[in-house]
């Protein structure tokens, strides 16, 4: 107990670094997935191609690839980026094919309707495609989420702080107390994370939430109708 | 009026769905395509807004060859509706019918006193305005997508099987509301169905196909009753069967009309005896109403 409160102010701290290291690659594979995906999906040769790339990227260890990457783009061995580049590879790896697969699943007699109402193939991308591959986009920056907040632990192994570090430190000094902050740390973070994203999901995607209403509704209605037309 | 000069249109498969057709549809008229599943209706139509452009041929709107307009300003001034109405999922009722005003830069606001408007014109109660079209019932959905149609006031209206996937009522109530939508706006209607009695009853002029989107007949419903071109369409309209194969019968006195099953269609009249027929089925009906 005692060892909480003398490092509470520690514990604090790398809670913030792990969680701002955990922000930009969600945000990377997101934004760089979606046109990737969506380009497999549309140029239905190359999907086969892009999703055996990015499944060799995720095939990657992910220590190695924080000691390799310095030599390859010329950071320092310590510098945070290695680990923010590493796990951004990694979740456009995840996410591209959750991307290719939610603009698959998007109906092709939506766009097609989109289209012959007169969207233009830009404007049907922002309004109509992307909005309607959102839940299965969420679905996958959810589990991309939980997987990169994971990850940033082992960056600690390399010297890069966050939470990994009083995991590792447990394990060297023996101490489960610390071990286990590492751990509930970890976890906390990412509910957090979670719900923030299940939260962004409710209110950019409000229609998603008002489907199982839908039966009901449905039924209530068709009987003034069939009443009216006999 | 739309008029399709030798139109060829054949897919990159090597699928040819409409083979040196021509027709003129007229304006402010409703001309229905009808034949069964793909005799190349569906590509017709989408050749109108250049959904589909055709491999050779011409298709002109008032004089103007599509070819030459631009796709996306075209299909902005064509309302069209199809089978599942085709609404976006995540918009509500007002934002779908006001699709097309808003991406044509009408206000928001004025927009939406359109929409429930034309919630109005179409049968919808106002209130379903902020539904989704998931909260919504097969024939409502009918009824949005129609309105979408109607949004930006277009001459022309494309309807590909529009009532298709609603109940047999619904679907008869729809139809007489298209036919008072289209009387009251004058517009120039192209409407696709595989059903025959549907195109009979909403065409003043129907195309009927063979395989191959080759023309088998093209008349006011009237005239392909009365002489249809070959065994196909004989066939087709089921004019040697059922309820368009009558048969006079003389009962009481009077000519009475029989089905090839023998079942009571009518009575026969002369035009100025119509009234006279008015009153005796009037007569006779509340004389079936009597308790006995
Ligand atoms: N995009 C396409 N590529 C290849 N063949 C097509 C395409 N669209 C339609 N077809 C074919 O063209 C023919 C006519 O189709 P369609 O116009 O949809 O007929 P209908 O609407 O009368 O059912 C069918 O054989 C169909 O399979
Ligand atoms: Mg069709």
């Amino acid at each position: 107990m005692n060892w909480l409160i003398e490092n509470a102010g520690q514990i604090w701290q790398l809670t913030l670094i792990h969680a701002g290291l955990s922000v930009p690659p969600i945000i990377v594979g997101l934004v760089l997935s979606v046109p990737i995906g969506w380009l497999a999906n549309r140029y239905r040769a190359s999907r086969g191609t892009v999703l055996a790339i990015v499944g060799i990227l995720y095939a990657v260890p992910s220590l190695p690839l924080f000691l390799v990457l310095p030599s390859i783009i010329g950071t320092k061995v310590l510098d945070p980026a290695n680990v923010v580049i590493s796990l951004s590879i990694y979740a456009v790896a995840i996410m591209v094919r959750t991307a290719s697969d939610a603009f698959a699943a998007v109906d092709v007699d939506v766009l097609l309707a989109a289209t012959a109402v007169g969207f233009s193939t830009w404007r049907r991308f922002w309004s109509v495609e992307l909005p309607l591959a959102g839940p299965v986009l969420l679905s996958g920056i959810r589990v991309v989420s939980v997987s990169t907040i994971s990850l940033v632990s082992v960056g600690s192994v390399i010297g890069v702080p966050s939470l990994g570090y009083f995991f590792l430190r447990g394990f060297q000094v023996g101490f489960p107390l610390e071990i286990g902050v590492g751990i509930v740390g970890t976890i906390v973070i990412a509910v957090v994370f979670d719900l923030i994203l299940a939260g962004l999901g409710r209110v950019l995607m409000p229609w998603t939430h008002r489907r199982s209403r839908r039966t009901r509704v449905a039924i209530r209605d068709e009987t003034p109708e069939l009443v009216e037309a006999a | 009026m739309i008029e399709f000069r030798s139109v060829t249109k054949e897919f990159p498969d090597g699928t040819v769905a409409v083979r040196d057709f021509s027709l003129v549809i007229p304006s402010r008229r409703i001309t229905v395509l009808v034949g069964s599943s793909g005799s190349g209706k569906t590509t017709i139509l989408r050749m109108i807004n250049r959904m589909v452009d055709p491999t050779s041929g011409v298709i002109e709107i008032d004089g103007n060859d599509v070819s030459t307009l631009e796709p996306v300003k075209l299909r902005r001034s064509i309302g069209y509706v199809m089978q599942n109405s085709g609404l976006l999922p995540h918009r509500k009722v007002a934002d779908n019918i006001a699709t097309v005003p808003l991406l044509r830069g009408v206000k928001r606001k004025d927009a939406r006193v359109r929409a429930l408007e034309l919630m109005d014109a179409v049968g919808l109660d106002r209130s379903l305005a902020d539904r989704y079209p998931s909260q919504l019932s097969g024939g409502q959905q009918q009824r949005v997508g129609v309105a979408r149609g109607l949004a930006v006031d277009p001459n022309i209206l494309l309807l590909d099987e529009p009532f298709g996937a609603v109940d047999p009522l619904v679907r008869a109530e729809l139809q007489q509301e298209l036919l008072r939508l289209q009387h009251d706006l004058d517009k120039t209607v192209v409407f696709v169905t595989h059903d025959i009695d549907e195109a009979f009853l909403l065409g003043h002029q129907v195309v009927i196909f063979k395989k191959g989107g080759l023309v088998a007949q093209v008349g006011t419903p009237q005239e392909i009753l009365a002489d249809p071109a070959d065994e196909f369409v004989a066939k087709f309209i089921g004019a040697d069967r059922g309820k368009r194969a009558l048969r006079v019968r003389s009962e009481a006195g009077r000519d009475v009309l029989v089905d090839s099953e023998g079942r009571a269609a009518g009575v026969l009249v002369t035009d100025d005896d119509e009234a006279g027929a008015v009153a005796a089925a009037s007569g006779a009906s509340a004389q079936g109403d009597q308790p006995r």
